[in-house]
């Protein structure tokens, strides 16, 4: 069988001049500086490429997008402690190799700033606003604790994994970051 | 030719000068043009996908130095 057979393969429909783009249905679970940054180019890049875009936010993932003033989480010592731990929120993450205590990642803004790459905030930011559907899971919601009031304003409603499966059953192309 | 409206985004990098091009031709009606003055060498290639995949049409292409200069007629 070749590759131009199996069903996974099968191309969207040709692009025509008046077709909406194939949507973009990412998983964003990892919560790491560079996975985080490299999410959210790509969600606002498929914004401006005009592809329907929704972002499946769970696990560490949700971590980033936990409201930048709150320092402490959830409702038990366990959920608490998580989050002390590892400080949630967009402006927090760390390298998952030489975070060095934020050394890292200072150098990493160093040169985004010198080399004209947007931060991960701004590019949330943009995203959102060209029509990003950022959704949370409501399993992770749970298990550390977090309410929609813990999460940041415009974000879905909380869903499970088979509805992230419905937008890929649907068409949209899964990326998982 | 000049353009309806025009997208600095020289210093950006990837992805903004797409980010802010697709902002700026929102606000434009089909058939008026945009200019986007950018120096992100992977811009001549990104801005050829973005036409292609938006069907805003790509109408001029320029090159001085190392600065690009786009002209999109929005669809």
């Amino acid at each position: 069988m070749t590759v131009a057979e199996l069903p996974m393969a099968a191309p969207a429909a040709a692009p025509q001049a008046e077709a909406t783009p194939r949507g973009l249905a990412m998983i964003c679970y990892s919560g790491e500086l560079e996975k985080t940054w490299a999410a959210m180019i790509l969600a606002s890049t498929a914004a401006a490429m005009g592809m329907p875009t929704k972002v499946f936010v769970t696990f560490w993932g949700l971590q980033t997008f936990v409201k930048p003033e709150k320092r402490i989480t959830g409702k038990n010592w366990m959920q608490k402690m998580l989050s002390m731990m590892s400080r949630p929120g967009i402006g927090h993450r760390k390298l998952s190799k030489m975070n060095f205590l934020g050394m890292g990642p200072w150098m990493m803004f160093t040169l985004a700033k010198q080399y004209g790459v947007s931060k991960p905030a701004e590019l949330l930011e943009a995203a959102a606003a060209m029509g990003v559907e950022f959704v949370p899971c409501q399993m992770t919601m749970d298990m550390f604790g977090l309410t929609r009031e813990d999460l940041i304003d415009g974000m879905g409603e909380p869903v499970g994994a088979a509805t992230y499966l419905s937008y890929v059953a649907d068409g949209s192309a899964p990326i998982f970051i | 030719m000049d353009a309806d409206a025009k997208v600095d985004a020289r210093g950006l990098n990837c992805p903004m000068p797409i980010v802010k091009t697709a902002q700026a031709i929102k606000s434009l009606v089909s058939g008026q043009t945009l200019e986007i003055i950018a120096t992100d060498p992977g811009s001549v290639k990104d801005f050829a996908a973005w036409s292609k995949t938006t069907g805003n049409e790509l109408v001029e292409q320029t090159t001085d130095g190392g600065v690009f200069r786009f002209v999109m007629r929005k669809k």
